[in-house]
């Protein structure tokens, strides 16, 4: 508590209006040397690709960003920040950098977790035939794998800057084209549309899903209990639900944000709000009245040095974690005991 | 670190990778999108280049279960190699399939259709100096396991097609087919451009992939002779390498003698047959392809058997050596045996081909990654080209397979970079030992070969780096 004031003064926080990004967490090393350097040395071992990005920030500019209806999980803010970084998503020495190799943790723990509880599974398409919701998808880091892994995946953000350029990238793709679509929309209109078509035919509804992923989201949002109701009505009976995020522990305030965006610069000032964090503890107990069930919490780690990340026993700074929806409906659920009793 | 092992032997005879770019300047940055008949047909990996390495790789990339579903596309500028029946007599090329290799044919199904059809295990191989009397045997202790196996090229091609025959679904193999331009990728935000590796054909078919494997450098493009820094191969003063089946007494051990122009190899084919290697200079590889057959057999004989290029200084210090080493470990070492003599040699037999030295400083790019010849080009002397190769192609064929399970784009930097690292590491210690073994044994100056006298029988002495030696070259 006190280190957290402290540190606050010291530090001077509370800085709103900066950019903002991707979620990068980080452990402090024990061995400061020169950081930059090191992330300088990778940078040019990786020069060799050929994404341009001045060339796409020219291009988007050039596209219309419409502003999307303000609704209760969106904070207005935050959507800013996201809009003015949209060009650099696809960047992979970029500022989401920590979220391209993020990738190589949270698909396999989505893939294994969806094949164990799927067991018809073809070869080559892991996750052929589910239906997918990637929530704040922004350029589609995340979605892009899991369309190529066989799963019919949905990506929704409300920054619309992020959509275009999410379809833009994989509109040469063949391959995605058929399984993968975009949407600038929030989940609440996701779920109000969905019901708009239940309640007519049930023809072109994208749901209900066998999963929705919301990675480094919920940290960004302002009303977690609208989110948890939409993705327990969005979800089918069975499904799963993935959420990464940061923890709010004293380690976490002093890595990811005193340490991430103020001396090591890794992330841009102001990307997070320690408020927003949220404990595994205290993630469960708000998806539980919901319907969801949490199978497993698995703790992240960040390594500057090789800028890639791997698991770890420790959940006080990022974090994983699988639940899954019952399989009957909640009203039944809650009912059941009442009936025992 | 691989960085400083790379600064150290880029000397003269490189292969850059500017020879892509330089394909890229010279076609500058057209868009070759607007050919939309095969705009929708992407391949995932298309390998340029067939041959022992190319056809291995098509198959191995077939065979991976993660790749399944997927695309992929083996160009071939010959014809399609069938081999029903084995000929009688034996091809010209051979090659010398490590263990680590055949583990690898066999993972892909090709190494019974070798078995089935030709090929000839040996256990144990002698080498040996002309300059002085030093010599260092390898064998296996039991004789139950090979050290290696040699194989016509024929056959290891003939096999990995019959292989490549029952993957039609996943595999498509162009036979006749030379490329004749690589288009690289474009950022996909500007107008027209691609973002894929478009290779266009002779035939005028353009096709586009999102990795393109890379086999073999066109002749031109290539630099580095193996001697003489750098210049193109087929100016004199450069190497070549005669090869011929030799027809000899009973056979099953590798030969190999140091001259110092050349090693000179024979390896069993058969228990009378057997492969002839001589890398020499261009001059004298013409001189000894004008020879009769007669007058060559008597060449290949005095190579093998005389003594003329010995001095008195160094087979006396040789011997004191010896001497000495067998006080210290009376057990160890192995008495010298001769080679069989050559009693004839195959009629129009005779192959000559020349030699190059190279190495790629970069093994990979965006989208793009080279195996085999492509990426290393070594001295036969110790007979791992093909093996490399390989190396490469399980390498990367597992590489890809992970990175399709974790749903990355195959043509990513990502784990193309860990290939590199990888197969770095591994190859470019075996070339610096293959270019360092050439260059020592290339002289007949006294304090060379008495260096490599001394350095040849101590090692011979010590069974634990023998070991090593014959595992590191194993793999």
């Amino acid at each position: 508590m006190y280190s957290k004031k402290f540190g606050r003064i010291l530090l001077g926080f509370y800085s709103h209006n900066t950019n903002v990004s991707s979620v990068i967490k980080r452990r402090l090393a024990t061995c400061p040397f020169s950081w930059s350097s090191a992330c300088k040395h990778r940078k040019q071992l990786l020069q060799r690709t050929t994404i341009v990005s001045s060339e796409r920030s020219v291009l988007l500019c050039q596209m219309s960003s419409t502003q999307s209806a303000s609704n209760t999980t969106v904070d207005p803010e935050e959507v800013r920040r996201f809009q003015a970084l949209a060009s650099k998503w696809w960047d992979e020495q970029g500022e989401f950098a920590a979220l391209h190799s993020l990738n190589d943790l949270r698909v396999p723990f989505i893939r294994d977790n969806l094949m164990s509880l799927h067991r018809e599974c073809q070869p080559g398409r892991p996750l052929g035939g589910l239906k997918i919701l990637d929530v704040g998808c922004g350029g589609g880091l995340l979605t892009e794998p899991l369309a190529r892994l066989g799963g019919h995946v949905l990506g929704v953000d409300p920054v619309e800057n992020s959509i275009s350029l999410a379809r833009l990238h994989s509109s040469s793709d063949p391959e995605l084209g058929g399984r993968l679509r975009y949407r600038a929309c929030t989940v609440e209109e996701l779920l109000g549309s969905e019901e708009d078509v239940r309640g007519e035919e049930k023809e072109a509804g994208e749901g209900p899903f066998d999963a929705v992923v919301a990675s480094e989201v919920v940290e960004h949002l302002a009303d977690l209990e609208t989110f948890a109701f939409c993705c327990g009505h969005l979800i089918k009976p069975g499904g799963s639900l993935f959420i990464t995020t940061i923890n709010k522990t004293n380690l976490s305030y002093a890595l990811a944000i005193v340490a991430a965006e103020q001396i090591l610069r890794i992330v841009p000032q102001g990307t997070h709000d320690w408020d927003k964090f949220i404990s595994p503890a205290d993630l469960e107990r708000l998806l539980e009245p919901h319907g969801f069930s949490v199978l497993t919490v698995r703790g992240m780690l960040y390594n500057p040095v090789t800028g890639s990340w791997c698991w770890s026993d420790n959940t006080e700074i990022n974090y994983a974690l699988h639940a899954v929806k019952a399989a009957e409906e909640p009203p039944h659920r809650q009912a059941e005991p009442e009936g025992r009793a | 670190m691989h960085s400083l092992a790379k600064a150290a032997l880029v000397r003269n005879k490189f292969i850059q990778l500017q020879q892509l770019s330089s394909v890229s300047r010279i076609l500058g940055r057209r868009a070759v999108g607007t050919d939309t008949g095969d705009k929708d047909e992407v391949y995932d990996v298309v390998i340029s280049g067939g041959g022992m390495v190319g056809s291995a790789m098509a198959c191995s990339l077939g065979m991976q279960p993660n790749l399944e579903g997927r695309k992929i596309l083996l160009l071939e500028a010959g014809n399609k190699k069938v081999m029903d029946r084995v000929p009688d007599t034996y091809s010209t090329r051979v090659s010398s399939i490590s263990p680590g290799s055949a583990t690898l044919l066999n993972s892909i199904g090709a190494w019974d259709h070798i078995m089935k059809m030709r090929c000839k295990p040996y256990q144990k191989m002698q080498v040996w100096d002309a300059c002085s009397d030093a010599l260092i045997t390898f064998d296996k202790d039991d004789l139950q396991d090979e050290m290696a196996y040699i194989v016509e090229n024929d056959v290891v091609v003939a096999a990995l097609t019959r292989q490549l025959d029952s993957l039609p679904d996943i595999v498509k193999v162009k036979y006749r087919s030379r490329v004749v331009q690589y288009t690289w990728p474009t950022p996909y935000q500007s107008d027209g451009g691609v973002p894929w590796v478009q290779v266009t054909l002779a035939s005028g078919e353009t096709l586009s992939t999102r990795l393109l494997v890379g086999i073999v450098v066109a002749p031109h493009q290539t630099s580095g002779g193996c001697s003489s820094g750098v210049a193109p191969l087929q100016t004199s003063g450069g190497c070549s390498s005669r090869v011929a089946p030799l027809q000899t007494s009973k056979n099953n051990v590798a030969w190999q003698r140091f001259l110092p122009t050349g090693p000179i190899a024979m390896l069993p084919l058969s228990d009378t047959q057997s492969s002839l290697v001589w890398s020499t200079s261009h001059r004298q590889a013409e001189d000894l392809l004008a020879l009769d057959d007669e007058s060559f057999v008597d060449a290949v004989n005095s190579a093998f058997w005389s003594n003329e290029n010995q001095s008195e200084l160094v087979e006396t210090a040789g011997s004191l050596f010896r001497n000495a080493l067998s006080a210290l470990m009376p057990s160890a070492g192995s008495p010298r045996q001769l080679p069989p003599s050559v009693a004839g040699i195959g009629p129009k037999s005779r192959l000559s081909f020349p030699l190059g030295v190279g190495h790629a400083a970069e093994y990979i790019r965006h989208r793009v990654a080279l195996i085999g010849d492509a990426a290393h080009r070594v001295h036969p002397l110790a007979g791992q080209g093909a093996n490399l190769g390989f190396g490469d192609v399980a390498l990367l064929s597992q590489v890809l397979g992970s990175a399709a399970f974790d749903g990355k784009d195959l043509g990513a930097m990502q784990h193309l970079l860990e290939y590199e690292t990888e197969r770095q590491r591994h190859n470019l210690p075996m070339m610096a030992a293959i270019d360092l073994m050439k260059r020592l044994y290339s002289t007949n100056a006294a304090p060379a070969v008495l260096l490599r006298t001394f350095g040849l029988q101590a090692t011979n002495m010590l069974p634990p780096l023998k070991e090593q030696i014959i595992s590191f070259a194993s793999k």
